[in-house]
């Protein structure tokens, strides 16, 4: 994607605007407005079924995969460029926008083969390529000390942390601009979840995150803005020491305080 | 509602006492009659499984070196000739032997009976029945894991699918007999072949300038009956492919397209090789199907007798000085007329000998010897199946 750079480009990178989402005729997303920043860690945040994962996944539209799945209205844009136009290529796209899932599920395969699979389907085949390109992407991922050993072993044998970061390896070794992650610490214990934590914490300023999590205290963690969202709509996005310090808006603050059913 | 039966008079050393014999009655009965189907069903098997070993295993196995009758696994089926002399000794032959014996016993000889079928030995029947056996699995598993796939990765859900689905269910209830039919009609005789003289009997014909492709059928051969027998095992691979690729985790197809892969990329590197184990299984299983089927082959591909194997055709000699194309042209059309020869098949040949001969204790151990060899191939073709789907199965879990 060729992008225009404006001069506010970098505070409304990934921007949405009166975004109206559906599945078949059942609304989930209602007009939805969200600047995101350059390099910053969103995290979106809200009770299940509000929709904060429909926005993540339209963003690299991997949602597009969903049958009944279409656009209303309103528009995502990055940089400028209108993700939904017909002049987008999806494939070109999802190589710039990385996405990391909650369940981690590295292929059965080698270490090795799931850290190049975006690279092998695009078709590069020089082996120097894809050894430099796995090393690096494990090393961005800080895994490389654990596997670089074991690298062609199976990648099913890791413990969960390691497949997960297994996973952000795969998805960073196509070295994409924004990383969107869908809950990735929801199926890890506290002492991985530290570490993806601490992962993502290293890792900023190098991509643009968009973190969708349950997990409150993780928000407040890592997170440089946090979204709220209830029932389809966005309640509410500041930065995060905002959000959870002085939230301006009732249902916010009764989410944020646990007393939101 | 109905209020349990209750004592009138409550026991007050044991509250819990009841009046259970007719629900203990019932139970055991119960359990009787479901032991007893199942002990049934179990009695059944075994006595069909022990009826074929007695019958078959003497004729198939010999109790001195090499233990195995070679003779019948390795010669084509023969006209067997028993005579007797007249002090009741019997001596089996074949339609060679017996003339000599004959002259040697003169005066003495006191009767030649001739049982068709029944000698040497059914090399053909086990060669004809692999080819048939090779041409379906092949064709259907093209065509069976194209529409699986089709069907479960790209097709969009909606009335259509449903219909095309249904349509493969009712397939697979088809009567075999009928796509024996089918297989006449469409295979042996209206199928397309490239002849420069095309029969008269040909449903129309193309032109091609140096050739003619000529709706005339492939006649009663190995392709057409693999054709057919390709079609009876469709619906079991389709389905059984269409399983395994849904039980390929979802998350699979999403994370390759997330990481930029087409949807074809993504079948062909995401979700086809953690599918394979399974179909492969499933296709083993439709091997033993398409080995068992008479129907289907009666008319397309089987004969009930055959002297020579689909490889021992009399073609004309190459000329001494003929080019390599010449000689590249000799094999090729040799090797694909192996492919359309007629063949003997087992359960054919089985049929041949239970029912179209007079019954003898002759035709009987032939007969009982092709099922014996039958069934053996046959188990271990589902215990292959068996095998491969534990192996692969630990190999490839997620």
């Amino acid at each position: 994607m060729s992008a225009p750079q404006s001069a506010n480009s970098d505070a409304r990178f990934i921007q949405v605007e009166k975004f109206n989402y559906a599945y078949a005729d059942h609304q989930v997303l209602f007009d939805v407005d969200l600047n995101l920043h350059r390099e910053d860690i969103t995290a979106l945040i809200g009770p299940s079924g509000c929709g904060k994962s429909t926005l993540l996944r339209s963003i690299n539209r991997i949602n597009d995969l969903v049958e009944i799945a279409r656009v209303v209205s309103g528009s995502i844009k990055i940089d400028g460029v209108d993700l939904y136009s017909p002049e987008v290529d999806v494939i070109s796209l999802r190589r710039n926008v990385g996405m990391v899932f909650q369940k981690y599920n590295p292929f059965p395969r080698s270490i090795f083969e799931n850290a190049v699979y975006g690279l092998r389907v695009a078709g590069i085949k020089d082996k120097w390529e894809l050894e430099e390109a796995a090393e690096r992407s494990l090393r961005i991922a800080a895994l490389w000390d654990e596997v670089k050993d074991r690298l062609h072993s199976n990648a099913t044998g890791l413990s969960g942390g390691q497949q997960q970061r297994l996973c952000i390896a795969r998805a960073v070794a196509l070295q994409p601009r924004i990383l969107l992650m869908d809950e990735p610490c929801a199926a890890l214990d506290p002492i991985a979840t530290a570490r993806i934590e601490d992962l993502i914490a290293q890792l900023r300023g190098q991509f643009t995150f968009v973190i969708v999590t349950h997990n409150m205290e993780q928000a407040k963690r890592i997170a440089d803005k946090t979204a709220f969202f209830y029932k389809g709509k966005v309640v509410e996005c500041d930065d995060t020491m905002e959000i959870f310090g002085n939230p301006k808006n009732k249902l916010t603050e009764s989410y944020i305080t646990g007393r939101l059913t | 509602m109905s209020t349990p039966p209750r004592h009138s008079q409550p026991d007050p050393a044991n509250p819990f006492a009841g009046d259970q014999t007719r629900i203990q009655m019932q139970e055991t009965l119960m359990r009787w009659l479901l032991r007893i189907g199942t002990l049934f069903v179990v009695s059944v098997t075994v006595a069909i499984v022990l009826h074929i070993v007695i019958k078959g295993a003497p004729v198939a196995f010999r109790s001195e070196w090499p233990f195995v009758n070679v003779k019948f696994l390795t010669e084509l089926p023969a006209t067997l000739h028993v005579i007797q002399d007249n002090q009741g000794k019997i001596i089996e032959t074949d339609v060679n032997g017996a003339d000599a014996v004959k002259k040697q016993l003169g005066a003495n000889l006191r009767q030649e009976k001739t049982i068709s079928y029944s000698g040497g030995g059914i090399l053909g029947p086990i060669v004809g029945t692999a080819m048939l056996v090779l041409v379906s699995v092949g064709v259907a598993l093209f065509l069976g894991v194209a529409s699986a796939i089709y069907l479960s990765e790209y097709a969009k859900h909606g009335k259509f699918i449903e219909m095309v689905r249904l349509a493969i269910l009712n397939l697979a209830g088809v009567p075999s007999v009928v796509f024996g039919l089918f297989g006449l009609g469409a295979f042996v005789l209206t199928a397309p072949v490239f002849t420069n003289i095309p029969l008269d009997r040909s449903v129309f014909t193309i032109p091609l300038g140096f050739t003619t492709l000529s709706f005339q059928g492939w006649d009663t051969c190995v392709l057409s009956g693999g054709f057919t027998l390709a079609f009876v095992i469709l619906p079991v691979i389709i389905t059984a492919s269409e399983q395994c690729l849904q039980a390929v985790p979802q998350g699979f197809r999403e994370t390759s397209m997330a990481l930029g892969a087409t949807r074809w990329q993504t079948i062909w590197r995401a979700v086809l090789p953690f599918a394979t184990p399974g179909i492969l299984t499933s296709s083993i299983l439709g091997i033993a199907r398409a080995a068992g089927e008479t129907a289907p082959i009666m008319f397309t591909a089987a004969l009930a007798f055959k002297d020579k194997l689909p490889w021992q055709k009399d073609q004309l000699p190459l000329p001494v000085d003929a080019s390599w194309f010449a000689h590249w042209e000799h094999s090729v059309t040799r090797f694909l007329g192996i492919f359309t020869e007629s063949v003997q098949a087992l359960p054919y040949h089985i049929y041949t000998l239970a029912a179209r001969i007079p019954q003898n204790e002759y035709s009987e151990r032939a007969q009982y010897g092709s099922v014996f060899v039958f069934l053996v191939l046959v188990a271990s073709l589902a215990t292959t199946s068996i095998w491969m789907r534990r192996r692969l199965r630990a190999k490839y879990k997620w």
